[in-house]
């Protein structure tokens, strides 16, 4: 199964690699990783999109927890959450192109965020799924590069990943 | 004060009572060399091999409840160092490996002698730092002794590059350690500690099954009383050996591979499973699904999370350190009403006897060749059982595991989870300066002692008086075992051609060596060289060469589908 997992670690050098290191000596997928300061800045928060059995995915939460410049873990998928992705895709915006390609990222609540004569560079937010359906619903022959974060998650409410 | 990031380093050794410190100079440690020339507190132990400088320390660690340190420069230093950090990881044994690095503004420029010693080394340390400002080394290295030793220890490396070593800051070396991230848990969950009483006040057979962590948890005592409480068979891992006593009636012997008849029918029978700081390694438990195909309730005692039911699905899981676990399920036993079932008991102990009966490590002995086992149990007896016992890797150490019945934690010295041929020698090293009045003795095979021979050099400068047990049966015997298995006899590569004399060679080295190739010289042999207290002594002992261990769990099979050695 799917999981998404958030972290907070030591904002030090060489504590991604410590994380990366983990998941490939060990042989667990990561589907994506992002990881970012936070607003305080001895702490990077990093989210990661993984998947396996329960019992991979118990001890991979275990084995990031005993990660010493790990400070704290928390499986997203155990509870109510929210997850976004940030996408831009170039695509080929040529004649009628043009007119089609602004509807659909309308219709996704895309924006335009660059124009040239040739190309748009549509920017898009949402889960993993929606950015799928949009590259799905527009031409693939128009596609001209995509680049996408992998998703950051947050749990709802109450559900509060701090020291 | 200002000092160096050298003279800071060794400041931080004295604060931390380190004794002996094992390594081998070169450039990136130079200026740290030199501060420890000018001080006498922390003595160095010159080694011939860096990797013997980290079994030194390891040996070190093993026999007594410190943190073992060593020293080397950066590149091929740190490279050669690699295998004796992996050694003490897998095993959980706590280090302190201080490791030169080139100039911080070189890094990254592939300089002379420069590795990433921490990108290299990340895998197999508990944790690592690359300290890049001398300010930081005192806290540095507060912290990797800290870390190297709660919880479940491990090695710890610190990268100094050279001129961090060279520059000065300000020295004050903190009285205490707060790492936020940190925060290993010692006190097991009282109301599991209830559950866990329990379970064993009802169980009809109980077993207790004991690891590494109740040596690194310094819990012998603890143990011992609660599995005489309890009336239960006790088993050990061979990280365990010496967690409770061999002599002991209620001892069924080593579990695993290599393990007793009983000790293995026991695991797979019992109804109740107690693992107190045992990882139910695939040594041990062997085919995992025959495992848990039968039914039995388990109780896991274990200071990392990460070790619980990450092979084995257990019940009733504590997380804490073993000495703490241990008197906590002691004290809740004692005051409940309930004790243990001693009618259904009494059936258990009938069938254990039985297998018991079956007398695994029965061998026939010889007139003619040396049989190792005999050996062994020779050396037990001249040494009354009481020596600190080194080994290397391959058919000699499972002997000795058998055959050496410890009674003692902290005896039996052995790298088991990653099996380091050449650990034996330098180990005993440390074991030997570390306790130096006692007897120390190194078993071995004339393969694994040929994987840090020169260590025989570090002995005689050190004045060590180890007794060197090889059991030399001119094969890779271990590999060879395999190969006649499973390999249909096809001996590849296994065969030991061209080898020392190693008599000889023991006295190059300036110590003595004896050879030994008759069963009715064994006694004799032992007993001339254990004479020699201040000498080192080398037995080469001309062995069976066609012995097997034995009993033996097939790879991927079941506790209970051994193959004893009358099967053959
Ligand atoms: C040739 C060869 C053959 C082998 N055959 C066998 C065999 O037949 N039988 C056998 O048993 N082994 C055998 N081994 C060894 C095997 O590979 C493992 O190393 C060993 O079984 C592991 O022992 P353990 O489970 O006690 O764990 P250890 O590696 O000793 O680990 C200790 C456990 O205790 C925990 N711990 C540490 N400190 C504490 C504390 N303070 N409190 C609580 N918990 C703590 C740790 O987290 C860990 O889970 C063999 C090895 C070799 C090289
Ligand atoms: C460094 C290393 N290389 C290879 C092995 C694989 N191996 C395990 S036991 C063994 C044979 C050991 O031979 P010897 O030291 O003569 O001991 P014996 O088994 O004959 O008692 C080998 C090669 C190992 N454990 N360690
Ligand atoms: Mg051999």
């Amino acid at each position: 199964m799917r999981h998404i997992i958030s972290l907070l670690m030591e904002n030090e050098s060489g504590a991604l690699s410590r994380v990366s290191g983990l998941f490939s000596a060990r042989a667990y997928n990561i589907e994506s990783l992002n990881v970012a300061p936070t607003e305080d800045p001895t702490m990077s928060r990093m989210t990661i999109v993984t998947s396996g059995s329960d019992d991979v995915i118990e001890q991979i939460n275990k084995q990031l927890n005993k990660l010493v410049d790990v400070v704290t873990v928390m499986d997203l998928t155990d509870g109510d959450h929210i997850e976004r992705e940030l996408m831009l895709v170039k695509v080929r915006a040529v004649g009628n192109d043009r007119e089609e390609l602004k509807r659909m990222a309308d219709i996704f609540r895309g924006r335009v965020i660059d124009v040239s004569d040739n190309t748009y560079t549509i920017e898009l937010t949402g889960t993993e799924l929606k950015l799928d359906r949009f590259l799905q619903a527009i031409d693939h022959a128009l596609i001209l590069e995509t680049v996408r974060t992998g998703a950051s998650g947050i749990g709802r409410g109450d559900r509060i990943l701090k020291l | 004060m200002e000092l160096t990031g050298a003279e800071i380093t060794i400041r931080c050794l004295q604060e931390e009572g380190v004794e002996y410190v094992f390594g081998y100079p070169g450039g990136a440690v130079l200026f740290i060399y030199d501060e420890l020339f000018k001080q006498e507190q922390v003595k160095h132990v010159l080694v011939r091999h860096e990797q013997a400088a980290v079994h030194a320390a390891d040996g070190y660690a093993r026999s007594t409840d410190k943190v073992g340190v060593a020293l080397v420069t950066s590149g091929p230093g740190v490279t050669n160092a690699v295998t004796g950090i992996a050694t003490a990881y897998l095993d959980s044994i706590p280090l302190v490996v201080i490791s030169g690095q080139v100039p911080t503004s070189f890094i990254g420029e592939d300089a002379f002698q420069e590795v990433d010693a921490v990108g290299i080394t990340r895998p197999c340390v508990k944790h690592n730092f690359l300290v890049k400002d001398p300010k930081d080394i005192a806290s540095t290295l507060k912290k990797a002794f800290y870390l190297a030793k709660s919880g479940r220890p491990g090695p710890v490396l610190v990268d100094i590059p050279k001129d961090v070593s060279n520059q000065k800051a300000e020295f004050s070396y903190p009285a205490t350690v707060n790492i936020r991230s940190y925060n290993p848990q010692v006190q097991g969950d009282i109301g599991q500690i209830k559950r866990a009483v329990q379970m064993l006040l009802e169980a009809k057979r109980p077993m207790v099954y004991a690891g590494g962590g109740v040596i690194l948890s310094d819990a012998a005592k603890q143990l011992t009383e609660l599995v005489h409480l309890l009336g239960a068979p006790c088993t050990n891992t061979l990280m365990g050996l010496g967690g409770f006593p061999a002599s002991d009636k209620q001892f069924v012997g080593m579990l695993g591979m290599h393990g007793t008849y009983e000790a293995n029918m026991g695991m797979q029978n019992c109804d109740v499973l107690l693992a107190v700081g045992a990882r139910f390694d695939d040594r041990v438990i062997g085919n995992v699904s025959h495992f848990n195909s039968v039914p039995r309730k388990i109780i896991h005692i274990d200071i990392d999370p990460a070790s619980i039911s990450k092979r084995v699905k257990v019940d009733v899981s504590i997380v804490g350190d073993v000495a703490h676990v241990v008197s906590g399920l002691l004290e809740v036993l004692k005051s409940s009403k309930q004790k243990p079932d001693a009618t259904a008991q009494k059936d258990w102990w009938k069938q254990i006897a039985e297998w018991r009966s079956a007398n695994s490590l029965s061998y026939k002995n010889s007139s003619e060749l040396i049989k190792p086992q005999y050996v062994i149990e020779t050396l037990h007896k001249i040494t009354h059982g009481d020596a600190f016992v080194t080994s290397d890797v391959g058919q000699h150490q499972m002997w000795a595991a058998q055959y050496y019945k410890f009674d003692q934690p902290r005896r039996w010295i052995n790298s088991g989870g990653l099996g380091t041929m050449g650990f034996g020698l330098p180990a005993a090293m440390g074991v030997q300066l570390a306790h130096p009045g006692a007897t120390v003795a190194c078993v071995t095979g004339e393969g694994s002692i040929q994987m840090n021979i020169q260590e025989l050099s570090t002995c005689k400068q050190y004045d060590l008086p180890i007794k060197v047990i090889a059991l030399n049966n001119r094969y890779l015997g271990m590999v060879r075992q395999w190969q006649e298995f499973f390999h249909g006899n096809r001996y590849s590569h296994s065969y030991m051609d061209a080898l020392p004399d190693f008599v000889k060679l023991a006295e190059a080295y300036g110590h003595v060596g004896i050879l030994v190739e008759k069963p009715s010289d064994v006694e004799g042999a032992l007993q001339e060289a254990f004479a020699r207290k201040d000498k080192l002594v080398f037995l080469d002992f001309r062995t069976d060469s066609t012995e097997n261990v034995y009993p033996m769990v097939p790879g991927g099979k079941g506790l209970s589908e051994v193959i004893l050695a009358e099967d053959l």
